[in-house]
Order: structure tokens, then C-alpha cells, then sequence
């Protein structure tokens, strides 16, 4: 996650040892606050480590990869992990897709409309993941929720099919995480040169080849961030399943990773286990993120 | 995104927390430890907690008027913390409390983390001690230690409306085939009600079926609780309780259910009886046992309630015994269930408040026919915390799988956790 930062800023061009007392502070912040905690989430999911390990009840052991072969021949951990993946890309696009088509409209509005917007953005962005849900979950109530008396279909409860429960839930996610897209989004076609689009006007580009043409390629740097940051939080998410689905949804059919391996590894206190799917989820999003990181600069966009 | 970040620095220092440090369990002083001093007590918080507080303090006050230079420092958990709360204390002595209010399906957990002592003597020493029925004495032991004093019992029996069942001439039903027939009936008079609310994660509505049919949690795919939990999936249909609105149902959705008028019956414990008072069931409502399937019998119930424990590594083990069986005692638990509605587990004082509330009969006789208790073991949290038993009813209820196939695939899941 965070590994990507030293290595962009920490590219001395001369052997000085100055730009090294300036990383130092970071450094050790970043040592105390990440690797500090990643070391000991490898070690133990290499160890027997369970409630009668942490109060001293039995000797803690060394089991080398056991837990992992205990993970993947689970036939559950590459279903849940499916799941997970074809639901956090779903969110990510779909939070994308809000958050930049809010913040051109933003550019496009009078002030009193974006005011509101913003306002409303910034409510949703400052409530909660806990408070949030549970609202929405009264809204969705299967018999006294207002969509369902709106709708008249009282009585149909959107947790009972798979994927109507992952739309509502992912439709949660994302009207938590939009606001985040859309403001940085908003800042940045802000500060495109009005020269640059005034040049595009005249030269007749249409307002989606102006976007396309124009505003994304200036916005890449900023569209990385927010990517990068989208797929971390979807792909961890947690809250919102838990809350909505009450810990996975109806015989466990909304599980997602992150929820499963808490209620599999941590509250049933098999902390090596919980560990190992730790470590895996955090391999996944290291090479994703590198992978995007790398098409990027492949496009020739320096970051 | 604050809040996600936050989370995400949460989960990171948890993980910090458990770093392979392992504590040795101190030796508690033989002698009794220091009779001067602080004992430091831990209790459940509740969602009213003032009548409980008011309680204990007058016991405090007992308690210091008869030990001089004595203090007693009461904090209260919140209850869905105290599993890091008694982690972290039986991990760190230093900071752990004397004597502990804990649930009794945690008992196996704590014991197998060697974090509470024993009781036998003091509660041997106890003159109210021999007041303590065998099944409550069971239900606080572990691998033959008495671990526990149990403190109050919580047992769920049938609410049912005695307005829609005196509009249909119903009478209240005295076997499972009259309970089925009663909950079709409404269902089928009054479509805007259940007949019976049942719920796809309610375990401990569940569990009375299976026990019934003479099945167990440790053989779940024995033909026994194969007909249990049949009877009970076979509730959770269009002609009583719908999958669609029924099969994601906790015991707590279903008392709202009943509490709120949409249902016709529910299995609900005596400590719900406040939260149904509340909602537009009352004054409309009697209670009668849980019937079994045999006319006449009563289905066994989920033994649940609270248990008072020394910890181990308490200094004042003396001290601590003297505390706890003055709050186990007839007095304080006939004033708890004066305050708080919790039933006494000693006889003489459940004979008492029986005398004098109508309203316990049907939750006595229910204890008196005979309750069952999760496996005593330190698997029950994993299984709990794994949600097999509810994964295993909401698959037979939607349909996803057939009793064979789900019971079969919770055995293997049971004695996973159970063998480990």
C-alpha cells in the first residue's frame, strides 16, 4: 500500500545524504506504523497461534506453511475470494463512474446547486460506515422499510437473493466512497489551464471528447491515486457487509474475504489462520497495485 | 474515508496486540491472600443498567460494613467487548479483575485458558451453596471443576397472542403437531401475521426441536436431529413464516416481530419480557412451555444465564469468595429479579419470586422439565463464531440444501472445532 510512497519520492539523482535526513521522520513513522505490524502478521501465520497460545496454556509452534495449506484447499476460501473480487471491481467502477460524472457536473452547475451537492457529498463522506448502513437497512427494511412501501413490494426482502443483497451493499460502498473520488476529482479539473479547454472549444471538440482528450490525460496522476485507493478499500471492505448482511447474509452467501476471515480466523481466535489470509489479501493488492502502477508508466505518463 | 482509515489502523494495531507474546498464569496465594484491601469486580453492562447498579451497590455497602478496610472497585463491560476485555486479562495479571460476571456458553473458553479458579471449596463452604440445582452446578463446571456460582437463568418458552387465539378459537398448543396446526391456522385467517416467527439464525429457537426428537449439537446428522431440525425448517414455509422474510431472522428480529403485532406466537425468553411490553403485544399475550412433540411434554430449552467466577490470578482469592457468594446469595438474587427480571438460580429464591409473579410459572416448569447446554467446550465459540448451525438451517430453509447434505456438513465442521 503505502511501500509505493518512499519509492517515488526517494529517487536521488546524486549520492547526497541529504534527501535521506529528510526521509528519516517518515521513515520511522512508516517503520513503527506498517512494517513493524506486517512483520509480525508474517510470522504468525507460520505459527500455531490461538487463544491457548496468548494466555500461556500451550507452547506456541513453529507449522512453517500449514496454515496456507489449510487456506487454499478450503473449496470456501476460492469461492469467498471470487466473490470478493467480482464485488470490489464492481464498486470500484461504479464509484468511478459516480465520482467523476459528480465532479464535471460540479464544474458545469451555478454556485447555489453545487453548494448543495457538495454538502450532500460531504454528509454521506462524514457518516459513519456503522450508522450509514444501519440507515440504509432501515430504508430496505423488508417490511416496514419506506423503498419497499414506495415501491409497494412490501414484504420482498433484498437479502434473500445473492445478488440483490451484493447490489444493495455494494450501492452502500459506494455511496460512502464516491464523495472521496469526487472532490479530488473536482480539485483537479479545477486546475486545468482554461486556456487548454477554451482551445478545445474552439477547435469544435465535443464535451466527451473534451473529457476524454483533455481533462483525462491531465487528471492521470490524480485518477491513479483514486483508483489505487478505490480498490483497496472495496476489495478490504468490511463494515457494510457485516452490518447489512448481519455477517455474511443468508447461509454465508455474502461473504467477502475480510468478513470471512474474521469470523473464521478472529473471532473463533485462530490467530495464525486469520494471519495467513491477511498476508494473501495483502500479496493481492500489492500486485495489483504494482500491476496498474507499471500500465501507467508503461503509457508513458511520468507519476 | 477518515473512518476507513481509522478502521484500517484499528486493524493493524489489533494485529499488533496479538503478537506471539504468551503470559504465564500466576499462582494465586495459597492462604487466601491479603482479607484487606481493593477487590476489583467486572459485571455485564445492560441496556438499563440503574436498577443493576443500585443492587450492587447496596451489596457493596453490606459487603464493606462487614470486612473493614475493604473497598470493592465495580466496573461494568459492554457485553460484545468482553471477549478482548478477558482476553487481555487473563494475558496480563497485573490488570485483571477478582471476581467476574461472564455468559456461561464463554465458560469452556475461559477454562481452557486457564483464567478462572476453582470454586469447589468456597462454594463447599457456602451454606446456600447445596441450594444450587445439579443442572445449574453442570452448567459453570468444566472437566470436572466447578469454575462458576450460576447467577441467574435465562430460559425462552412460547409467547402467544390470546386475542388472535380466543378470535379463532385456538387453544394454546400442547404438542408440536398442535403448535404446527395453530401457526397454519393463523397464517391462513390472518395473512398479515405468522403464524409462528421463526428465524434462519435463531439457534436457540431451533435447538428445543432437535432436542426434542432426542438429538444433540455433537450429532447433528444423527437421524434424531435430522427430525428435529426438519420440524423446525418445515416452519420456516410460505404457510407459516416465509423464507423470504423469515430465513435471515435473529431470536432478537423475532421478538420484535412479536413484540411489534405481526406474529402469532414466538419461542421467547423471560428476559425479553420487558422489550414485548414495549410494542403493541401487550396486555395481549400469555405464555406457556415450549411443547416437545410427545402431547403434553415440554421441548428442552436452551439453559442460558450468567455465572459469577474468581479469576485465578486474583490476590484475594478469600476475600473474592466472600464477595461473590454474598451476591449469589437468596437475598441479592431475589433483589436482582426485582430489578432486573433475572431468574434466581437458587431454589429458595426462585420458590419466592414464583410465589410472587404468575407471569415465571411457564419458564419454571420449563427449568424444571429439564434444560440442555451447548457442548462444554472451547469449540462451542469457534462453532458459534463460524455460524454453523445457522448456515446449516438457512440452507435447509431456502432450499440450498437438503437436510442430509446440510447436517453432513456441519458435523464435519462440529467436530473440526470440537476435536482440535
Amino acid at each position: 500500500m503505502t511501500t509505493a510512497l518512499p519509492a517515488v519520492r526517494a529517487r536521488p539523482r546524486r549520492r547526497v545524504w541529504t534527501p535521506l535526513w529528510l526521509l528519516l521522520p517518515a521513515a520511522v513513522v512508516l517503520g513503527t506504523l506498517f512494517v513493524y505490524p506486517m512483520w509480525q502478521l508474517g510470522l504468525l501465520s507460520v505459527l500455531d497461534f490461538r487463544q491457548a497460545q496468548v494466555s500461556g496454556g500451550q507452547p506456541t509452534r513453529f507449522v512453517g506453511l500449514a496454515n496456507y495449506t489449510q487456506l487454499f484447499g478450503d473449496a470456501r476460501f476460492w469461492s469467498v475470494l471470487g466473490a470478493t473480487v467480482f464485488f470490489a471491481a464492481a464498486c470500484v467502477v461504479a464509484t468511478l463512474a459516480v465520482g467523476a460524472g459528480l465532479a464535471v457536473l460540479l464544474t458545469r452547475i451555478s454556485r447555489v446547486p453545487r453548494l448543495l451537492l457538495s454538502l450532500a457529498a460531504m454528509a454521506a463522506w462524514a457518516v459513519p460506515a456503522v450508522s450509514g448502513s444501519t440507515v440504509w437497512m432501515f430504508l430496505f427494511d423488508t417490511n416496514l422499510g419506506l423503498v419497499n412501501q414506495a415501491l409497494g413490494a412490501t414484504g420482498f426482502n433484498w437479502m434473500y437473493g445473492r445478488y440483490t443483497a451484493f447490489a444493495l451493499v455494494g450501492a452502500v460502498v459506494v455511496w460512502h466512497s464516491f464523495p472521496f473520488v469526487m472532490v479530488t476529482l473536482y480539485a483537479g479539473i479545477e486546475a486545468i489551464p482554461k486556456s487548454t479547454l477554451e482551445a478545445a472549444a474552439i477547435d469544435g471538440a465535443s464535451t466527451w471528447r473534451t473529457f476524454w482528450q483533455i481533462m483525462v490525460p491531465i487528471l492521470r496522476p490524480l485518477l491513479a491515486i483514486v483508483v489505487i485507493q478505490s480498490i483497496i478499500w472495496d476489495f478490504k471492505v468490511f463494515t457494510q457487509i457485516y452490518v447489512m448482511t448481519r455477517g455474511g447474509g443468508i447461509a454465508g452467501q455474502n461473504l467477502t474475504l475480510n468478513v470471512w476471515a474474521y469470523q473464521q480466523a478472529f473471532a473463533a481466535s485462530e490467530y495464525g489462520l486469520g494471519a495467513a489470509i491477511g498476508v494473501v489479501m495483502m500479496v493481492i493488492l500489492l500486485v495489483v497495485t504494482l500491476l496498474y502502477l507499471r500500465t501507467l508508466r508503461r503509457s508513458g505518463e511520468p507519476l | 474515508m477518515r473512518i476507513r482509515l481509522a478502521a484500517a489502523a484499528a486493524l493493524a494495531l489489533t494485529m499488533t496486540a496479538c503478537t506471539p507474546s504468551t503470559s504465564a498464569p500466576s499462582a494465586a496465594p495459597s492462604d487466601g491472600g491479603a482479607r484487606t484491601g481493593t477487590l476489583k469486580v467486572w459485571l455485564f453492562d445492560e441496556p438499563n443498567r440503574a436498577p443493576k447498579e443500585a443492587v450492587v451497590k447496596d451489596a457493596v455497602a453490606e459487603f464493606t460494613a462487614a470486612h473493614p478496610d475493604t473497598k470493592v472497585d465495580v466496573a461494568y463491560l459492554a457485553v460484545d467487548t468482553r471477549s478482548e476485555r478477558f482476553k487481555g486479562a487473563f494475558n496480563d495479571p497485573a490488570s485483571a479483575p477478582d471476581v467476574v460476571e461472564y455468559g456461561n456458553t464463554d465458560l469452556p473458553e475461559y477454562a481452557a485458558a486457564g483464567g478462572l479458579a476453582d470454586l469447589g471449596p468456597a462454594v463447599g463452604a457456602w451454606p446456600e451453596g447445596a441450594d444450587l440445582s445439579a443442572d445449574a452446578k453442570a452448567s459453570a463446571t468444566y472437566q470436572g471443576t466447578l469454575l462458576g456460582v450460576p447467577w441467574y437463568l435465562g430460559v425462552r418458552a412460547l409467547y402467544y397472542r390470546t386475542d388472535v387465539f380466543g378470535e379463532l378459537g385456538l387453544k394454546p398448543p400442547t404438542s408440536q403437531a398442535e403448535l404446527t396446526t395453530a401457526a397454519h391456522t393463523i397464517r391462513a385467517k390472518k395473512p398479515e401475521l405468522f403464524g409462528i416467527a421463526v428465524g434462519g439464525k435463531y439457534t436457540f429457537g431451533a435447538l428445543p426441536f432437535v432436542w426434542d426428537a432426542g438429538g444433540d449439537i455433537t450429532s447433528i446428522n444423527s437421524a434424531q436431529s435430522r427430525a428435529g431440525l426438519k420440524a423446525y425448517t418445515d416452519l420456516l414455509k410460505p404457510d407459516n413464516c416465509p423464507p423470504q422474510q423469515c430465513a435471515d431472522l435473529t431470536g432478537g428480529k423475532t421478538v420484535e416481530l412479536f413484540a411489534s403485532g405481526k406474529a402469532g406466537m414466538a419461542i421467547i425468553g423471560n428476559f425479553n419480557r420487558a422489550a414485548v411490553d414495549a410494542g403493541a403485544a401487550k396486555g395481549k399475550y400469555a405464555v406457556v412451555p415450549l411443547p416437545g412433540s410427545k402431547p403434553g411434554s415440554i421441548a428442552p430449552a436452551f439453559a442460558g444465564g450468567n455465572n459469577l467466577g474468581i479469576m485465578k490470578n486474583s490476590q484475594r482469592p478469600a476475600l473474592a469468595a466472600d464477595f461473590l457468594t454474598l451476591l449469589a446469595s437468596k437475598k441479592y438474587q431475589s433483589k436482582m429479579y426485582a430489578a432486573m427480571g433475572n431468574l434466581p438460580t437458587l431454589k429458595a429464591a426462585r420458590a419466592e419470586v414464583a410465589g410472587q409473579d404468575p407471569f415465571l410459572a411457564p419458564f419454571l416448569s420449563t427449568i424444571d422439565a429439564g434444560t440442555k447446554f451447548v457442548p462444554l467446550d472451547p469449540g462451542w465459540g469457534k462453532i458459534d463464531a463460524q455460524a454453523v448451525l445457522p448456515t446449516m438451517i438457512e440452507k435447509v430453509a431456502t432450499g440450498k440444501s437438503t437436510v442430509e447434505a446440510a447436517t453432513d456438513e456441519a458435523a464435519k465442521a462440529i467436530s473440526a472445532a470440537l476435536g482440535k
